[in-house]
């Protein structure tokens, strides 16, 4: 990969960091600063005007959506080539897919609570991510966690991606970002952001959220022995029903519920029996139970000594 | 609830509780309205201080062993002044303290104050 010529900028190419739908990320130093930044730049070869605003939508999405789950935009512009390119907070950590292998069921839940964060957030703005999953989502060496790759965002009814790429549609089999009329990741990506419809809101991103939960829930050793328990199986399929109406209607709805399945209360998305319910409380309170249960019976026996 | 009232009120309805049970012993039957009285206050007592003590210390373990001590002195206390039923008055007695220490602790809020 030739790496872009930054001459007449602030920033020098340290090294090459991945490869996303528009261009190429690159690690940079930002000689005036003296820090390390992400650059993101579009493709030498690829590089047309749809592309260098798609890219410069991005960033300017990005500085609009200021929250700590949304990495900071620190600059943009144009290299000497021509191409567009801008500058963002380097996150140094790891992707969620790599994050959650050896974490435990209420560790997960708890990260797919601070994953909703910047989504309810940026649904509050009207920006919708529309390309929602384990590979956009970064854990921060602080174990921040952050929602990358705003390139295919939209606001409110307004596309920013009006001018779409004329190349490839979904690309299936490699699971990457389309660039054509349908724009998004199959398997994470809402039914009606696959038929195309315009007028996708952001109910789209609760179906994506349900998606990654249902990888994070059967990702891993822990999940591989363990049945998805029932509540959190009807979270995810509330998450990802069909029609946008029967979703949680924003993210910190979805939230709420997982909240709600930590603290042992009963969610919103599963109607319990008797026993579950009786399950559930004992769970919840079972050294109570067990304390008050050993007091009854102490007494009980106490009763029984003195008869006899 | 304020830790201090559901110690009170914890305390209070187990250490009713565990008066009423002396009708099950009929030589202490026709005393029983003062045991389930003294039983009740001493229930009360109990609550009292252990949610004081919930209040200011914030560790479960240590709201359980503070209420074992409250309830097993308190229960030694009435033992002593009965000369006898050492083990059928403390054992509950400790029990009581033990439940309202977890409880207090578990369940109970502090203070705004605290909370701030």
């Amino acid at each position: 990969m030739r790496a872009p010529d930054l001459s007449g900028t602030r920033y020098t190419v340290v090294r090459y960091l991945a490869r996303g739908g528009m261009g190429s990320v690159w690690l940079a130093e930002d000689t005036l600063l003296n820090r390390r930044i992400a650059l993101k730049v579009i493709d030498l070869v690829a590089s047309t005007e749809d592309l260098a605003n798609r890219l410069l939508q991005e960033a300017r999405v990005l500085a609009n959506l200021e929250h700590p789950g949304i990495v900071p935009v620190h600059d943009a512009g144009t290299l000497v080539d021509g191409r567009t390119f801008y500058c963002m907070k380097y996150v140094e950590g790891q992707t969620l897919a790599g994050h959650i292998i050896d974490m435990s069921l209420p560790d997960k839940l708890r990260l797919m609570e601070r994953i909703a964060e910047p989504l309810d957030f940026a649904h509050s703005r009207r920006f919708i991510h529309r390309d929602l999953k384990p590979e956009n989502i970064m854990i921060g060496a602080f174990g921040e966690v952050l929602v990358m790759d705003w390139g295919l965002a939209k606001i409110g009814a307004a596309d920013l991606n009006q001018a779409q790429v004329a190349s490839p549609s979904v690309d299936g089999a490699s699971g990457h970002t389309g660039q054509g009329s349908v724009l998004g990741t199959p398997g994470y990506m809402s039914p009606e952001q696959a038929r195309g419809d315009s007028a996708v809101d952001h109910r789209t991103d609760i179906f994506s959220l349900g998606a990654i939960l249902s990888f994070m829930l059967t990702a891993g050793p822990h999940a591989a022995s363990a049945a998805v328990p029932r509540p959190l199986r009807a979270i995810c399929d509330q998450a990802m029903a069909a029609d946008p109406n029967a979703r949680y209607q924003s993210a910190g709805e979805m939230a709420a519920d997982l909240s709600r399945y930590l603290s042992g209360a009963p969610v919103t998305a599963y109607a319990e029996d008797v026993f579950e319910r009786a399950a559930r409380i004992y769970s919840r309170h079972r050294t109570a139970v067990v304390l008050v249960g050993a007091y009854l019976l102490m007494r009980v026996l106490f009763i029984l000594l003195a008869r006899h | 609830m304020n830790k201090i009232l559901l110690g009170v009120l914890l305390g209070a309805v187990l250490g009713a509780f565990d008066g009423m049970t002396a009708w099950f012993t009929p030589e202490v039957r026709t005393q029983l309205a003062g045991i389930v009285i003294g039983s009740t206050v001493k229930g009360i007592i109990a609550g009292v201080l252990i949610g004081v003590f919930a209040r200011k210390v914030h560790s479960l373990a240590l709201g359980i062993v503070f209420g074992l001590a409250v309830g097993l002195f308190l229960a030694f206390i009435i033992a002593h002044l009965q000369h006898g039923y050492y083990f059928q008055i403390m054992l509950p007695g400790g029990m009581v303290g033990l439940i309202v220490g977890y409880a207090t602790q578990r369940y109970g809020r502090g203070s705004q104050l605290q909370r701030t």
